[in-house]
């Protein structure tokens, strides 16, 4: 069973700038069909200040901080047994190429289910910008399975 | 605006239909998003740790119900999105994406959609479903 006590240890908050290349990769990618997101005369055209960051595209970001593995290497976690759950983003604030975007991800909670074949936890990252203005709330969890006589 | 004026419960969103997912789009978005899972892309590590296939990113598909909504409104309008990820989505698979309004809410001045989220193929077997909270346009005084 993953140790309890973790619920509420805050990680080492990182920095990620936001690169206009990168974005229009991921527009291309995800069969984006808004020119807003790859061209940045239509982006302006629109009123952004840039590129903006798609909804989806922080939690790429926060994959780009120094130690993506972080939580997993914290609570000892295989990675072979991992499943993505849930994801859920709470904005506050739009981003755009060129901002330079500060990740401070925190263990919200670890829970399990069926007598402990299956364990939960919760990560929760707070985005802020260059001018400290809070910009999303990201909500990873992370589902460990337990096969039936493996030892947790 | 007139649209968000009326809009009620039940109400589509327009639906979002990317082509069949395939390989090329898998190592697209494994080098897009730097998600280097290798199980997304090398289907000799996908068979070695026990799946036939590489399967897609489960964010590759909400990504794409991103669209969904930033096609029907400002991006700052959305105040929230949560999924589940509920099957996993294999290569040559159809993936269709859509929005149905649960509720509108009016709150002090504001009024918002809540908004259920689905991805779906073919069969309509369900791969990811979820929620958004979108702020609807205010009309014109």
């Amino acid at each position: 069973m993953i140790d309890k006590r973790f619920i509420g240890h805050a990680l080492e908050p990182f920095s990620v700038a936001v690169e206009p290349g990168r974005l229009r990769f991921f527009a291309k990618a995800t069969s984006q069909p808004d020119p807003v997101y790859a061209d940045e005369a239509a982006a302006h055209a629109a009123g952004h200040r840039g590129l903006p960051v798609p909804p989806t595209f922080l939690f790429c970001l926060e994959m780009d901080g120094p130690n993506p593995a972080a939580v997993r290497e914290l609570l000892g976690l295989d990675y072979r047994f991992l499943l993505h759950g849930e994801q859920g983003f709470r904005y506050h604030a739009m981003a755009y190429a060129g901002d330079v975007l500060t990740f401070a991800p925190r263990i919200e909670n670890i829970w399990d289910k069926k007598g402990g074949m299956l364990e939960f936890v919760a990560r929760v990252t707070r985005v802020s910008n260059q001018a400290g203005a809070h910009v999303a709330d990201l909500r990873f969890v992370t589902v460990v399975r337990h096969p039936i006589g493996a030892s947790a | 605006m007139k649209a968000f004026e009326s809009l009620q419960a039940g109400a589509e969103l327009p639906v979002f239909e990317p082509e069949p997912v395939s390989r090329l789009v898998l190592a697209l978005y494994c080098g897009a998003s730097g998600d280097h899972n290798p199980i997304h892309v090398d289907t000799d590590y996908a068979r070695a740790a026990g799946v036939q296939d590489v399967f897609a990113h489960g964010m590759l598909s909400m990504a794409w119900l991103g669209h969904v909504l930033t096609r029907w409104v400002p991006q700052h309008a959305i105040r929230s999105m949560d999924v589940r990820f509920a099957a996993i989505t294999r290569v040559g698979e159809r993936i269709r994406c859509g929005g149905r309004v649960i509720e509108v809410v009016e709150q002090a001045t504001e009024r918002l959609a809540r908004v259920a989220l689905t991805c779906t193929n073919e069969q309509g077997e369900l791969k990811l479903e979820g929620e958004a909270l979108i702020l609807l346009p205010q009309e014109a005084p």
